[in-house]
């Protein structure tokens, strides 16, 4: 305890001996931006880096390790990054996370390392997320991503269900185990959400690509248009052989207000609007056969990340009038700080306190308003956040032809209805151990928003990762 | 590796395309009143496919294409030997099939194609299964032979009398009820305006009844929502909750709104497709 203490004290000194101030990351002007679908931060050069990790005071028993999710070993890769040698962070980062590249640009590390970081107690927190990112780009970059050996084949097979990040997780560590890993996706194309939900400005394709690619170097096969549960049942995955299977289904079902007009023409569904967006290619209609209707103002409804992706997306491929209407205050965003800095910035205009009461349409059933009530803030609610309360007579309307509803998504269906004997919530979530993802079928394991709900990117590689442990354990006790 | 390899094809009528297109998952597992999503190419939308019918043997499945855009123009063109890009599913609720006794199964057009297994599988759970089979004219007419081998009676109409009775698939449903005849069941598929109005009149002849519903759609498993239809008051997602829902609950205006949303870009692709192909064919020209 003393000891503790001591070296607090110690590290204490050191910073305020230091005492840098964080270092930015350049980024594309708002408004050459919102022009195009490039990412919007340039990431650091090799110096930046390096004055970046500097400011690391390399605590001895360090707090952001265990505020990952998965547990990376923050101090030794910055440590690293500090003396210059980015390939060695490469591999301390890849030990404990397949897709460094990706958390590095998408993770709220503001709530996670960062958050408990020392250094950002009296100053800034160090930039653990821009030096992930910077690692996995320079490895990337540099064609050093490396394949750890592999042991020989246990002769176990693994199926996984959904290539979102908790597939993709399991994949990459059961595969490092020398098992024989089958990577089933219902869409056309790998990576789930990565490649379906999450723009191309926040994180390029390529990337995606590139961390599919490593996982499929580790030995993982994917296998396209595969619905498991229709096209394949989870006792015909038994009789084929699998020792184990891992569900990462996702949250992929849209919700809805349940507002008069939402099913007017011009509504979408925020998953809706970014898959056209993102995996068909609308941004390119008509050269991609995917359209999406010409806009010149859209409102979105919500207040998350996901809420932010849409308005940014609708503002690059319509060049039009973008809102985002939200039903609290700016304090009680769930979106990222940075991901609102950066839609005010592009000129979305927020239009907080604002609740949704109906669509608006014209006789061809065309969106052309959306009717909203004002709200204040009254007590806090079992979230914790103040609870908006309707102003009586308050209502406006907004004119609009197009309104983006994303207010979150309930568990998918598809694999649970055609799965009976699998214990399932009464929200539809599968029913999973918190700590090794098991479920109520021996050698069925679960894990991401298919048992947590709608949550984040590195909360379904945390769950991932703690499944593929046990289901490492699992099938080695399995006689072949 | 293309895994789904044309096998056959011909032309059922005209712009009416029939494939049979390997997929031995798709082909083992499907059942009736189930669909597939299609992707032609790289490039390609995702276009969702009743299932014919389906041989598990051979692992291939029946698909029929009509001609309405120019993904489906495209489509008309592959040849045996060609290949879809991707195919997913089945997908979607398969008919509730029970024994209802005397069936009165209605296609409109193309409609025939998906309403054929239902009418097989209907037939096999021991229905009395009758069948209006109702076209504009005799060369748009599809399948009739299946349906006279799978039904105990097939009525024939055409809007300009070309084949079997002149008049609508109503009227001939009027007319085989005014006969004396009872219908505990309607399964009626087709157009969505020949949908609606031949679920008004079951209604009004107290004939209870699914149709098979044709929105847009995206991924087909729930994920977009799309595909979002009213029946009796609520919204249901067709890819899962469907296709099939209560004839009479049906809002049917809102869903041919719905399916009209993107006719205007619909018509710039097919344009553009056109335009090019156009300059494609006079640049081959004076080069010959």
């Amino acid at each position: 305890m003393t000891d503790a203490v001591e070296n607090q004290e110690k590290q204490e000194k050191r910073v305020s001996k230091k005492h840098l101030p964080r270092t930015p990351m350049r980024e594309q002007e708002a408004m050459e931006r919102v022009q195009n679908y490039e990412e919007v931060p340039f990431g650091y050069s090799e110096a930046e880096a390096i004055a970046e990790a500097e400011r690391c005071i390399i605590c001895k028993n360090p707090k952001c390790v265990t505020a990952c999710p998965v547990n990376i070993d923050i101090p030794s890769f910055i440590r690293e990054v500090r003396d210059g040698n980015f390939e060695a962070a490469a591999r301390i980062l890849k030990d404990t996370n397949s897709l460094p590249a990706v958390c590095g640009r998408v993770c709220p590390q503001e709530d996670q390392c960062e958050k408990v970081c020392i250094e950002g107690i009296k100053h800034d927190p160090v930039a653990v997320g821009n030096l992930e990112r910077f690692v996995a780009d320079w490895e990337r970059e540099h064609d050093k991503i490396s394949i750890p050996e592999i042991p020989p084949p246990t002769g176990y097979k693994i199926a996984i269900v959904g290539s979102g990040p908790a597939g993709l997780t399991v994949a990459g560590d059961m595969a490092k185990q020398g098992h024989d890993v089958t990577v089933f996706e219902a869409l056309h194309r790998p990576a789930g959400v990565l490649i379906y939900g999450i723009p191309e400005f926040r994180l390029p394709k390529l990337i995606v690509n590139a961390e599919v690619d490593y996982i499929r170097k580790l030995g993982a096969k994917f296998v396209m248009n595969t619905v498991v549960g229709v096209s394949i049942t989870l006792d015909e995955l038994f009789a084929e052989g699998y020792h184990a299977v891992f569900i990462g289904t996702g949250a992929g079902l849209p919700k809805f207000m349940n507002i008069p007009g939402e099913n007017l023409v011009g509504v979408y569904s925020a998953n809706e609007y970014l898959t056209r967006a993102n995996l068909m290619g609308a941004m390119r209609f008509p050269e991609y056969d995917t359209p999406m209707r010409p806009s010149q103002h859209t409102v979105v409804v919500g207040g998350g990340n996901t809420a932010m992706d849409s308005a940014r997306t609708a503002l690059r491929l319509q060049k039009c009038r973008v809102s985002l209407v939200y039903r609290r205050s700016l304090q009680e965003l769930p979106a990222r700080v940075e991901e609102v800095h950066h839609a005010e910035a592009e000129g979305i205009e927020m239009h907080l306190l604002n609740n949704p009461v109906a669509i608006l349409g014209n006789e061809q059933q065309e969106v052309t308003g959306i009717r909203c009530l004002r709200m204040e803030l009254g007590e806090p609610d079992a979230s914790g956040r103040r609870r908006p309360v309707e102003i009586k007579g308050s209502e406006f309307e907004l004119e609009c032809d197009t309104v983006i509803m994303a207010i979150g998504n309930d568990p998918n269906p598809v694999f649970t209805r055609a799965t009976p004997g699998l214990k399932v919530s009464k929200w539809g979530t599968i029913i999973a151990d918190e700590e090794t993802g098991a479920t109520s079928r021996p050698g069925v394991y679960a894990g991401g928003d298919i048992v947590s709900g709608a949550a984040t990117v590195i909360n379904a590689m945390g769950a991932g990762r703690k499944a593929a442990n046990a289901m490492d354990t699992y099938v080695r006790s399995l006689a072949i | 590796m293309p895994q789904h390899v044309i096998h056959s094809r011909r032309i059922l009528a005209e712009k009416v395309h029939e494939f049979w297109v390997e997929a031995p998952l798709i082909a083992r597992k499907r059942k009736a009143g189930q669909f597939v999503i299609v992707r032609m190419n790289d490039r390609g939308e995702r276009i969702p496919l009743t299932i014919a019918s389906g041989d598990a043997e051979r692992g291939l499945i029946r698909l029929i294409v009509q001609e309405a855009g120019k993904s489906t123009i495209e489509m008309g063109r592959l040849q045996v030997g060609d290949f879809f890009l991707d195919i997913a599913g089945p997908l979607g609720r398969p008919t509730h099939i029970e024994t209802w006794g005397n069936l009165i199964a209605v296609a409109g057009g193309v409609g025939a194609a998906p309403l054929l297994p239902i009418v097989e599988a209907a037939r096999a759970a021991g229905n009395r299964v009758h069948a209006i089979i109702g076209a504009r004219s005799e060369n748009l007419m599809i399948l009739a032979e299946e349906y006279a081998r799978h039904c105990h009676e097939v009525r024939l109409c055409s809007d300009d009398g070309s084949v079997g009775i002149k008049g609508l698939v109503t009227d001939c449903l009027r007319q085989w009820v005014s006969e004396g005849v009872q219908f505990n069941q309607s399964l009626i598929i087709g157009p969505v305006i020949m949908m609606r109005e031949t679920a008004k009149v079951a209604k009004e002849l107290g004939i209870p009844g699914q149709v098979s519903l044709n929105p847009i759609m995206i991924d087909g498993t729930g994920m977009c929502g799309a595909c979002r239809v009213s029946v009796n008051g609520k919204t249901k997602f067709a890819c899962v909750d469907g296709p099939e829902f209560d004839a009479w609950g049906v809002n049917f205006d809102e869903l041919i709104l719905r399916n009209r949303a993107y006719l205007r870009q619909e018509k710039i692709a097919l344009d553009t497709m056109m335009d090019h192909e156009c300059k494609i064919g006079l640049a081959t020209g004076v080069a010959q």
